[in-house]
């Protein structure tokens, strides 16, 4: 049985860049409160817009796929913040109410 | 990350050793920790903690702050005794991420048929853990109450580093057990190791619910919880 935690997040990146594409990793490096998924938590996301893994229950996935993308192109790393007491409470938030850092970077 | 370090932790996985990829966040600087050697700096015993607890987040490195992602091997659950109790128990430490393995030489109680998908080992406990090496990520738990089985099972863990040792049994069975490993020459120290009467004090009744408070017992052993 595959490891709960990280699922095979990691071997599909691998394999998307084996067959030549561009990847991006999303990371959860910090939670408070009830967050959706732990520390270490991660979504990988290829330079067409594919992702595999998760980085929340769903609810912030989007956003970081658009991040990661931005990341693939300019080949920079990225700290993003979600929340409930995020402005972008209402479009891009967390239902639960906690909070969540990621760590977006390009594998290169 | 870099292409070198994404291929160095998919190769640890494949061949099922524990790594941690310590990152730190703000320069994008990697490095990979084996939990399993001796810590030669700080990174690496929170590494190892990390690891031992099954727990990413962050961590303190020279005067740095680091983010450790722990990957861990799959959890594993040997499970001597074919019994009734360990039917539910091996269903449910499944769906909980363990590789579950029930050891029980009679074989009218370790068939397939009981325990569907499993892998069984209808060897002497002794025989079967000599050829299994018993890590951080091992539980072993006894269920026969019959020393001729569970006795060698309990010998072989607490010469492990198995994170979780449980023995079924009342009080006045596990005083007795303990009495034998004793003779055996395991201090005291190495007999605490050992949880019994095994699982949480729930007043389990059927099969079922035993197993509940077995499991209950091992992941809060796993995750340090105090229960």
């Amino acid at each position: 049985m595959s490891d709960i935690n990280h699922d095979k997040v990691l071997e599909t990146a691998s394999s998307w860049l084996d067959q030549g594409h561009k990847v991006a990793l999303a990371t959860v490096v910090k939670t408070w409160g009830s967050a959706p998924r732990p520390a270490g938590s991660q979504l990988a996301v290829r330079g067409d817009g594919e992702f595999a893994g998760s980085v929340s229950g769903g609810c912030v996935e989007g956003a970081v796929i658009s991040e990661a993308l931005d990341a693939i192109k300019d080949r920079r790393t990225r700290k993003l913040s979600f929340g409930v007491s995020n402005d972008q409470a209402w479009t891009v938030g967390l239902a639960c109410g906690g909070q969540i850092e990621i760590f977006v970077e390009c594998v290169d | 990350m870099k292409r070198a370090t994404l291929h160095a932790l998919t190769a640890a996985r494949l061949s099922g050793r524990p790594i941690v990829l310590a990152t730190n966040i703000d320069s994008g600087e990697e490095l990979l920790i084996d939990p399993t050697l001796a810590p030669k700096t700080s990174l690496d015993a929170a590494a190892r903690e990390a690891a031992l607890k099954d727990r990413s987040g962050a961590a303190e490195g020279d005067a740095r702050a680091w983010f450790l992602n722990v990957f861990n091997p799959p959890l594993q659950m040997y499970v001597v005794g074919a019994v009734h109790i360990a039917q539910p128990l091996s269903r449910m430490a499944a769906l909980s991420g363990f590789n579950v393995t029930v050891i029980d030489p009679r074989t009218a109680f370790a068939t397939s048929e009981r325990f569907p998908g499993l892998t069984l080992i209808t060897e002497w406990p002794d025989e079967a853990l000599a050829n299994i090496a018993l890590d951080m990520r091992s539980a072993v738990v006894t269920l026969t109450h019959d020393p001729k089985l569970d006795d060698p099972a309990l010998a072989a863990a607490l010469k492990s580093p198995a994170f979780y040792i449980g023995a079924l049994g009342s009080k006045k069975t596990h005083a007795a057990r303990l009495a034998r490993l004793k003779a055996l020459g395991f201090d005291d120290a190495a007999l605490a190791r050992i949880r019994g009467p095994v699982g949480l004090d729930i007043e389990a009744q059927t099969p079922a619910e035993i197993a509940v408070s077995i499991l209950a017992q091992i992941i809060a052993q796993l995750r340090g919880a105090q229960a």
